[in-house]
């Protein structure tokens, strides 16, 4: 009865020492966060006496992790992208049209003669005279497909060909367009992780939400408008071949060409074959540079492979123009006057020096391989996160001291037992939030107050219980014994259901209501442990110094 | 000399009116209800898309001037609010903008944002735009889903776990409760026409957690009762129960309440919703665990046949030992 064996003293004490340890840095928030600024520019861009100074603010044998501050706290952008993924398709196709028509041109005596027919983005239309030639001509374009590694598409080929008259459709298989979907997002969250890193800002929060969505939450930027500035461009830039140029948007292009515009001629259209020579994928490096007259403009090299397509192309085609494309849109159609060997160039155009620093950004980051699309964008001011943190600063005090009083007149010494680990509670969650690196939100805040609330519950059950007990006739140490287990079952069917809701807005929810689940979650977790292991402690060293003969709970 | 908010000893009759008290929660979800079916919630943007402006500025705000301001821009349905809070400075003046959704799927763009802080610069010098949100229909159709998807996961998974824990009575009785509260909440915030967005959901599930909690702490002295007085009928025990835990109810209410008053109060006006659905969930959560959770189970009727496990009264989890 009322024996805790030293083992379990030792380890509760140390629990409760080490959620106090862990909470500590939050306690000087600013100076521990320089701290690590500094320690993490260190690291990434040498020593120097003054960031040596920062890191020295806080001790090195001191735990220094903090609790991250959610956007709503903090201020900064939250964007949730779509990438289009079926963008990707149609690119696909055009590389692949090159290999038909080379497959296909051995065949002429079977098939006939063929042509390029109008069809929906993601599909090629073949057109051949001799229809009777069909099942050849279906033969050696199936030739092209590669076979899919999946574990799904086991046996399946990349690409789906069917034959209808003599009309020969080619596109994407559906597994295929499963895998592709999966590498489009892949990519395009890379690319992003990117473009943020190059742009250097702290903890960026880029995710993958669903199938096709990346959630991207930047803090401390000034807005939505300016983190899309950065990421929204695809910078999906590629060298074309000019087939002619006019003043007219909806000239009729040819099959297999496009017509796109000029950025810098307001009216001229250029027609240009849509596939390219060489993509902006083959770029190794792109700096901001200026040209012969001294204007902005981007250095760029090509890998070997790229730098040797480039190298042929220009070798068999001196003075002929090509496009240097940017999104769908032409920055400038030299024309070529050597053979340029080295994969190695210049992009000239109007730029301006930001224009060209931007550029070389995005192209050194990569093209997005296909458009992203926005449908959330949420900007939250600085101004507006610091007066919710004062705000919420001094509710949670206000609640802390309220509580604490009122348990104090409640129960006496056994309220102040229970304000003890009540304090302990929060000191905990604190603790665990900033080891698990988790984020505090406004919702998180009143997660917190929520908790401080009804954390003093299992107390409250216990107490009672005791007084039952005390009162149909039992001794102190009996009473306070069956007190503790008899609450138990209630403490325990109370807490798990209420953590059950806590699990499933977790899995449910998302941002600041998940930063609510995991305080409440936390909090249930904390208080329980504080009722049944810390306060009960608490409760026995005090008995066996006393021995009171009559306790009042 | 202790606080004592219930005295040492009660014995209120609970049941002896519980059909008045069945009827009147059932009445009042009823007006929830038909609240609800007339005038619908008020929908944040995070359910029916939009855009929301939060505007902050050091002149006093005339909403006319600013709907002048806005309406040649032609973004469609705008309303513009004032906000007061006590915890604003005195030459702090903060207006929120709601736009409607725009007709494709994605977020309003940051051009149609510059453009209006331009305008709105004009009338109110200075102006600053403290937060901008914009949500897609695309998203927010999906939310409403996952929200709702939620909230029943919670009652079924709650459901599940009193019926493995107790009888299936005490399930339904456990269940109907947080129906009830539910119920309650969304038919207030319909009543009132205080906005309904993802963290009013989230505040739903935690009254569910909250009324839950103490409808167990019932159910478990109802449990432990039933198999210590054999004799006793059922409404007696369950009086006898609600009577025995009835300090400790108040108790956690009161602190809980204290703790989210401090919260509406104190806390911003941005999370003053969210509080506030907390804090009438709390109380109809307290209520509904004693005159819903136990008046079902008076009801429904409980198996009285513990004979074979009798000696571990009370206590499935067997004892624990710090």
């Amino acid at each position: 009865m009322l024996q805790i064996d030293l083992w379990k003293r030792v380890l509760i004490w140390l629990v409760c020492l080490t959620g106090l340890l862990l909470a500590l840095p939050n306690g000087f928030y600013t100076r521990v966060e320089q701290s690590n600024d500094a320690a993490a520019e260190i690291i990434a861009k040498g020593d120097t006496p003054e960031r040596q100074a920062l890191v020295e603010q806080w001790p090195s044998y001191l735990p220094s992790s903090l609790v991250n501050l959610g956007l709503d706290l903090r201020g900064g952008a939250h964007l949730l992208a779509e990438v289009k993924v079926e963008d990707v398709y149609g690119a696909r196709m055009d590389a692949l049209w090159p290999e038909v028509r080379d497959a296909l041109r051995p065949e002429r005596t079977t098939v006939g003669s063929f042509r390029r027919q109008q069809a929906p983005e993601g599909q090629i239309r073949l057109k051949i005279s001799k229809p009777e030639g069909m099942a050849r001509a279906l033969e050696v374009v199936r030739g092209l497909a590669n076979p899919i590694t999946s574990l799904t598409g086991a046996g399946a080929s990349d690409i789906a060909v069917s034959g209808n008259g003599d009309i020969i459709t080619i596109e994407l298989s559906e597994v295929e367009k499963l895998a592709s979907n999966d590498r489009t997002v892949r990519q395009s969250l890379e690319i992003v992780r990117r473009r943020i890193d190059e742009v250097g800002t702290r903890e960026p929060t880029i995710q993958r939400q669903g199938a096709d969505r990346i959630l991207i939450q930047v803090p401390g930027i000034g807005s939505a408008s300016e983190l899309k500035a950065i990421i929204g461009t695809t910078a999906q830039l590629t060298f074309n071949p000019v087939v002619g140029r006019g003043s007219d948007p909806d000239a009729s292009a040819g099959v297999g060409n496009k017509v796109i515009p000029a950025v810098d001629e307001p009216g001229a259209y250029y027609t240009v074959e849509a596939a390219p020579v060489v993509t902006g994928e083959e770029l190794v490096d792109a700096q901001p540079a200026f040209d012969q007259n001294g204007s902005p403009a981007v250095n760029f090299r090509f890998n070997t492979s790229g730098a040797r397509k480039f190298g042929d192309y220009t070798a068999d085609n001196i003075g002929s123009p090509f496009a240097i494309v940017l999104d769908d849109e032409v920055i400038s159609a030299p024309v070529i006057q050597a053979h340029i060997a080295g994969g190695s160039g210049i992009i000239t155009g109007n730029f301006s020096l930001e224009e060209s620093t931007q550029l070389a950004i995005l192209l050194r980051a990569g093209a997005l391989p296909a458009g992203l699309e926005f449908l959330e964008e949420r900007t939250i001011g600085p101004e507006l996160g610091q007066d919710s943190i004062d705000a919420g600063k001094i509710a949670t005090i206000v609640a802390f001291v309220a509580v604490l009083v009122f348990m104090a007149l409640s129960y006496g010494l056994f309220g102040l037992f229970a304000n003890v680990a009540l304090i302990l509670n929060v000191a905990l969650i604190f603790g665990f939030l900033s080891l698990i690196g988790a984020t505090l939100t406004l919702p998180g805040i009143a997660g917190i107050v929520l908790t401080v609330g009804m954390a003093v519950d299992a107390n409250v059950l216990i107490f009672e219980r005791i007084r039952e007990e005390i009162k149909s006739g039992r001794g102190p140490a009996r009473a306070i014994d069956e007190g503790y287990s008899k609450a138990l079952s209630a403490i325990l069917d109370a807490n798990i259901t209420t953590f059950i809701t806590a699990v499933i807005l977790f899995a449910m929810g998302s941002g600041p209501v998940r930063g609510f689940a995991i305080t409440l979650g936390l909090g249930i977790m904390t208080s329980v442990f504080t009722a049944i292991f810390v306060t009960r402690l608490m409760i026995v060293m005090w008995f066996e110094r006393r021995r009171p003969k009559k306790i009042e709970v | 000399m202790r606080l004592r908010l219930v005295p040492q000893e009660t014995s209120f009759d609970f049941f002896s009116k519980w059909k008045i008290w069945l009827g009147i929660s059932a009445l009042m979800m009823v007006v929830g209800m038909v609240s609800f079916g007339l005038q619908g919630l008020n929908f944040g943007i995070d359910f029916r898309g939009g855009t929301t402006v939060r505007t902050e500025s050091t002149q006093a705000i005339d909403v006319g001037v600013y709907r002048d301001t806005i309406a040649p821009l032609g973004l469609g349905d705008v309303s513009i609010t004032e906000v007061f809070d006590p915890t604003f400075e005195d030459d702090q003046h903060v207006a929120m903008i709601r736009i409607q959704a725009q007709a494709n799927g994605e977020a309003i763009p940051g051009e149609v944002i510059e453009e209006l802080q331009q305008a709105l610069d004009v009338v109110s010098p200075g102006i600053k735009f403290v937060s901008v949100e914009s949500v897609g229909p695309k998203v927010s159709g999906e939310l409403v889903q996952t929200a709702i998807l939620a909230v029943a996961l919670a009652i079924g998974a709650v459901l599940v776990y009193i019926w493995l824990r107790f009888e299936w009575q005490f399930a339904l009785g456990a269940v109907a409760a947080l129906v009830h509260d539910v119920v309650l909440t969304i038919g207030i915030f319909s009543e009132l026409q205080i906005k309904f967005d993802l963290a009013i959901i989230a505040a739903l599930l935690t009254i569910v957690g909250y009324s839950l909690n103490d409808t167990v702490v019932v159910f478990d002295r109802v449990r432990e009762n039933l198999r210590r007085y054999k004799k006793k009928d059922l409404a007696e025990v369950l009086n006898l129960s609600i009577n025995e835990t009835l300090s400790r109810t108040v108790m956690t209410s009161v602190t809980t309440l204290l703790a989210l008053i401090s919260l509406y109060v104190l806390g911003g006006d941005v999370i003053r919703g969210f509080v506030f659905a907390m804090i009438w969930g709390v109380i109809v959560g307290t209520y509904s665990s004693v005159f819903v959770a136990s008046t079902i189970l008076l009801w429904l009727g409980v198996k009285r046949d513990w004979s074979k496990q009798a000696n571990t009264a009370g206590n499935q989890f067997g004892n624990i030992d710090a």
